[in-house]
């Protein structure tokens, strides 16, 4: 090893969190299975033989349209490229999913330190607004409203998830704020007359970052589960693919009667990647951040 | 335990009336106005357009300054009348809702009790026994990271495609007629198991990895460490934890509802199988505002009915409440 790459080293272990992080197989694991994903999402359409609108070639029957070297992924009943739709739709999602889940983070994240910091009246102000929006079934709110949208773009979606998802967040950012806004830090804060804003977001907010970064995680995962959901039912982005609308043409013209199931089952297998490893790096964050549970 | 009650409730009545006001909105986003979408179709002279445009306006509620209407709206809905389907008329909506709500019952009460019980058996498993839970938690972690409908494709493909032992749509078949006889009910339940398993096996998993977690923590917390070196048995302290665990997991019932109920629109879908939710789509698809509200409304009712009844059981099982209960009784 050289003297720079120990001394990096070095580094890496004084900074314990870091260091646990790059040792832990699963956190590891679910890194690498992430970005993979992430990666296809991202470069996969170059990498793509047809266009989205182009059609390939007799596709009938099934056999005919079964994965191949020049499609990967198979094709559709009416001659189209899977791995295109795949990867382009996976694009889509995962845009959604991603904004959706910053906007219902931050939503969730200011309902709970107000309500968890404030107390009284307040706090049973926006937590019965929080769990009066948690009982909703999601979905149903979701197809209330998007049926009556005529457009609906990237934006539209993220923002219309984002809306009805916040609720988790909140609810853990209060009861981590209750645990906190106690601390001799926050009262020392206090007695210096600092901003309520201050208060908030630089006393109590900084001192749990890691766990809003699991709870980040989360809504992600919730967030992508209500998109994809929302596209199979047909209400996804009026524009464009998505995974969930692709999945759904599948079934529609009954590409699981036919034989057809790379069409069905290939691009959900996506959605399970990206899910599966998001659980896995969030496991393994929880042993970090809660030394109990380490394996020494 | 009475201020426990009355905040449920108010939560409760606070969720059916912004579902309630929700239903009042959402017809309203829609850019000009639902009538004049209507009858962009109608073809026949100007005064019949006049008098069915009136005759439309009416029935919407759309009459008066929009506070009036939602006052109207209320009324109406307190009586019990949801208005008629415009596409299936002149059936009335209520009756349409009811003969679906069946079928969303007798899918998701089973399906949700019996993974209750199995995943949490499974997951106070996992939560003591390293080797089980190497072994069991990444399968569970696939199970809760597949969305409901692809998970539903996939025991369609399987069990209906490939073995060919269940069918894979409908409730029932066409030829038969809804009776209460041997026949019937041996279809009705071939159709009906697809979907019911399919909800059964996806839901398991969150319950599983609550109780895990649960079990975890207790099984290191003092009670535990006290019964273990006073040589107490594995089974008993197993036993403790696991009752220790089990409340938690009957308040996340109530959290757990609304996820579990979304995902049994996306499984009917893909089963073709009646319900609430797949009737609120079609609502939607053909613009049927009337049967769409009161599709959504009965789902927000079920889910509040289904919370009010876990509210009471917890009332029950936990032993905190109880005796304060009691107390207050005397």
């Amino acid at each position: 090893m050289t003297a720079k790459a120990k001394r990096i080293f070095q580094k890496i272990k004084s900074n314990e969190n870091l260091y646990f992080v790059i040792t832990n197989k699963k956190i590891l694991f679910g890194i690498s299975l992430f970005s993979a994903v992430c990666l296809f999402a991202i470069i996969g359409p170059y990498f793509a033989n047809y266009g989205i609108g182009e059609y390939v070639g007799i596709s009938a029957p099934a056999s005919l349209a079964a994965p191949s070297v020049d499609n990967p992924f198979g094709l559709t009943m009416n001659g189209y490229d899977v791995y295109a739709r795949t990867t382009y739709g996976l694009r889509s999602t995962i845009q959604v999913g991603f904004i959706g889940s910053i906007l219902a983070s931050t939503i969730g994240i200011i309902i709970g330190l107000i309500a968890g910091y404030k107390g009284g009246m307040v706090d049973e102000i926006l937590m019965g607004l929080t769990n009066v929006v948690l009982t909703f079934p999601q979905l149903a709110i979701l197809i209330v409203i998007a049926g009556f949208l005529p457009y609906r773009g990237i934006s539209h979606m993220a923002v219309l998830v984002g809306l009805v998802i916040w609720p988790w967040t909140a609810r853990a950012v209060r009861s981590q704020t209750l645990s906190l806004k106690n601390e001799e830090h926050v009262n020392l804060s206090k007695i210096t007359s600092n901003s309520i804003f201050s208060i908030l977001f630089e006393d109590i907010a900084a001192n749990m970052l890691s766990y809003i970064f699991m709870v980040f995680i989360q809504q992600f995962l919730g967030t992508i589960m209500a998109t994809v959901g929302l596209e199979f039912l047909g209400l996804g982005p009026t524009r464009g693919v998505s995974l969930g609308m692709v999945m759904r043409n599948a079934l529609q013209e009954g590409a699981l009667y036919l034989d057809y199931w790379w069409w069905a089952i290939i691009p959900g297998l996506f959605i399970l990647l990206l899910l599966f490893s998001l659980y896995f790096i969030n496991t393994g964050l929880d042993k970090i951040f809660n030394p109990e549970l380490r394996e020494m | 335990m009475k201020k426990y009650f009355t905040k449920k409730l108010i939560i409760y009545f606070l969720t059916f009336f912004v579902a309630v006001t929700l239903n009042w909105i959402a017809p309203r986003l829609i850019p000009g106005n639902p009538v004049d979408t209507m009858l962009a179709t109608y073809t026949g002279p100007a005064e019949g357009r006049a008098i069915l445009e009136r005759q439309l306006m009416v029935t919407f509620g759309l009459e008066g300054n929009l506070f009036e209407q939602y006052i109207t709206f209320w009324r109406q809905i307190l009586q019990g009348d949801l208005g008629q389907s415009i596409t299936m008329y002149p059936r009335q909506v209520i009756n349409i809702v009811r003969n679906n709500i069946i079928y969303d019952i007798v899918v998701l009460f089973p399906a949700i009790i019996l993974s209750w019980i199995v995943g949490n058996k499974i997951g106070a498993k996992a939560g003591d026994d390293k080797k089980t839970d190497k072994f069991i938690m990444p399968v569970i972690y696939a199970l809760i990271s597949s969305p409901y409908f692809w998970f539903a494709i996939i025991v369609v493909y399987i069990f209906s495609f490939r073995l060919g032992l269940f069918p894979s749509a409908q409730a029932y078949s066409g030829g038969v007629r809804p009776a209460l006889t041997l026949d019937f009910i041996l279809v009705f339940l071939r159709h009906w198991f697809l979907p019911f398993f399919t909800m059964f096996l996806i839901t398991l998993g969150q319950w599983a990895i609550g109780m895990r977690n649960m079990v975890i923590y207790e099984v290191k917390a003092n009670y535990a460490n006290y019964l273990k070196v006073s040589g107490a048995r594995d089974k008993l302290i197993r036993r403790y934890a696991f009752r220790n665990g089990v409340l938690p997991q009957v308040t996340g019932f109530a959290i757990q509802l609304g996820q579990v109920v979304s995902g049994a629109i996306l499984v009917q879908e893909v089963f073709n199988y009646p319900g609430l939710g797949r009737l609120m789509l079609e609502a939607v698809q053909r613009q049927d505002f009337f049967l769409l509200q009161g599709a959504f409304l009965a789902l927000i009712l079920m889910v509040l009915f289904a919370n009010f009844v876990v509210d009471i059981i917890y009332m029950f099982i936990d032993p905190r409440i109880r005796v304060s209960y009691s107390e207050e009784g005397k």
